[in-house]
């Protein structure tokens, strides 16, 4: 029997997908306030209210919260939101249906990119009126976009996660990974005031890289060349897209 | 039309084991074109097994599927494929309309919205969160899901579970009006009477294998098993030995109570009677499905036994 071929339009169901789950997670408040709140709620604090040198501190704490901003929405919408939705079967009846597995993943990355700019507009906004962040408009930009597409390899890290976790432990796992993970990347605290063994270890860890290339934009990173980081950071997004690719075709799962 | 144009999807010598555990053996099945196929079951029959190996997400220890002569789980197939599963809960914070909307967007040709709400009934409730939909609500959205691709093949696992009757009468006319179009269905069911009303074929699975294959009323004749259960003070070795009993047995617990199996209730009955055996509160009940497959299965083991 042959089959009429007729294809769907992709275009179509990348912005269908797209728009249902971004829509459906800014209608949980679950998921959109954290998300939205923690980062900005932490920079305000330890970045404007109790700045320790109001000189630097606000500019450097707005890009390493920025990061850690943009972490979030990543390691939450692909991490929990995967591992959820297997455990109800909804992702089962995804990967029966003709749905094509690329909208599953461009929708979930355009969904990081909303909340990641939603996050950077409001940290920028608040940096620039209460703790003064002079910057220029290249620097302003730049930093957007290293935010904006340094989020990829933590979609890629979040992915695995959801692939391998359970329903019931992810939030706390995911928690469990995020918040040590931006600490000791020199997120919530700048990398130097960190002891040298830390500072160390923070080299394993893809946010202090991530930090490390926004931070030379404004010259406080330590001074370690962009290769350094970018290869880490794209080694990280391999290892982890290979790693999710080899859970989802795996067969005969649970 | 040749065969090969009648058939949709073929099994052939089908194995699967998960670890030592044997779940599908050697089984061969052909659905064709605008056919309601049921396979019935109970628990751990090999059911969702099997139907998961169509869907193309297990892998088979041996033997060939088919459909529309691709392999199955590829995007050829998935396009012409709907499938209703067992689903605990879908993402709460997204509509009727916009779950709909987008599963038919996966589709080239789909089912027409307004043709999705009539066969599902949904109209009402379009504008509500999934979160908000009670069992039998969550299913008819299942059941669009399903459908709304216009696909030329259906699997429905236990589609009515859950359902009340008006909503189940409601599912089986889409199920029919959807055959009558040139749609092969696969279903599976704990419900003799749903597999009874709607298909074409019944397969039995037990134990992983398919013990009788038939249209319905082939499948009732064997399976007409009626219980019969009274209270009696009789010994349980005169009971046994009636001609008519299949299985005679006492009720748990209930040491005077009995219970007597039998394909021919009317006899069965007339044999008391002649035996003059006292007894008392005297029911007699049609086998439950559970039942008939138990009473399937002891004639399968036997008649393995003897050969």
């Amino acid at each position: 029997m042959n089959l009429v071929d007729k294809k769907p339009n992709l275009l179509n169901i990348f912005f269908l997908e797209s728009k249902t789950e971004t829509t459906r997670l800014l209608r949980t408040p679950g998921f959109s306030i954290p998300t939205l709140l923690f980062p900005i709620m932490f920079y305000t604090f330890f970045g404007i209210v109790f700045s320790m040198n109001p000189a630097t501190m606000p500019t450097y704490l707005m890009i390493t919260y920025a990061v850690f901003g943009v972490i979030g929405p990543a390691l939450f919408s692909f991490g929990v939101g995967i591992a959820i939705e297997r455990g109800q079967g909804w992702f089962d009846l995804k990967e029966v249906s003709p749905m094509p597995a690329s909208a599953y993943i461009v929708s979930r990355i355009t969904l990081t990119f909303f909340f990641s700019a939603a996050i950077i507009i409001l940290l920028f906004l608040i940096g620039a009126i209460f703790g003064e962040v002079r910057l220029f408009r290249w620097q302003w930009v730049s930093l957007a976009a290293i935010f904006v597409f340094g989020s990829l390899p933590f979609c890629a890290i979040g992915m695995t996660l959801g692939l391998y976790l359970k329903a019931s432990s992810a939030p706390a796992t995911v928690n469990l990974i995020y918040l040590p993970m931006g600490f000791l990347s020199g997120l919530w605290l700048p990398i130097n005031f960190l002891p040298e063994v830390m500072q160390q270890f923070a080299n394993l860890l893809p946010p202090y890289h991530l930090a490390q290339l926004a931070l030379k934009i404004t010259d406080m990173d330590l001074g370690f060349p962009v290769f350094l980081h970018l290869s880490v950071l794209a080694a990280y997004t391999l290892i982890f897209v290979f790693l999710a690719v080899k859970a989802y075709h795996k067969k005969d799962k649970k | 039309m040749s065969q090969t144009e009648q058939t949709i999807a073929s099994i052939r010598n089908l194995n699967k084991s998960f670890a030592d555990n044997k779940v599908l053996t050697d089984i061969n099945l052909e659905l064709n074109q605008s056919e309601v196929l049921s396979i019935l079951g109970p628990n751990g029959a090999g059911k969702t097994t099997l139907i998961n190996t169509l869907l193309g997400r297990l892998s088979m220890d041996s033997g060939e599927v088919s459909l529309f002569g691709y392999q199955p789980g590829s995007l050829a197939v998935k396009r012409q494929t709907g499938a209703m599963l067992q689903v605990s809960s879908l993402p709460d914070m997204s509509t009727v309309k916009e779950h709909i909307e987008l599963f038919q967007s996966y589709y080239a040709d789909p089912m027409s919205y307004d043709q999705v709400m009539a066969f599902s009934g949904l109209k009402e409730i379009e504008n509500q969160y999934s979160k908000t939909l009670s069992g039998g609500q969550k299913q008819r959205l299942l059941f669009a899901l399903a459908i709304c691709g216009s696909p030329k093949l259906l699997f429905l696992d236990e589609p009515t579970v859950g359902m009340d009757i008006s909503a189940r009468k409601s599912l089986w006319k889409a199920i029919e009006t959807l055959k009558e179009k040139g749609t092969s269905i696969l279903l599976t069911t704990h419900y003799l009477e749903e597999a009874d009303q709607l298909s074409d074929r019944v397969v039995m699975l037990s134990k992983g294998k398919i013990v009788r294959e038939g249209t319905p009323s082939e499948i009732k004749s064997q399976i007409n098993t009626k219980r019969i259960r009274f209270r009696s003070d009789a010994d349980i070795a005169l009971l046994a030995g009636l001609k008519t009993a299949e299985r005679t047995s006492q009720v748990n617990g209930n040491n005077d109570y009995f219970e007597i199996e039998t394909s021919n209730a009317e006899l069965t009955i007339k044999e008391i009677f002649e035996q003059q055996i006292p007894m008392t509160d005297l029911t007699i009940v049609g086998a439950a499905l559970e039942d008939a497959f138990e009473i399937i299965n002891n004639q399968q083991s036997t008649e393995s036994a003897s050969e």
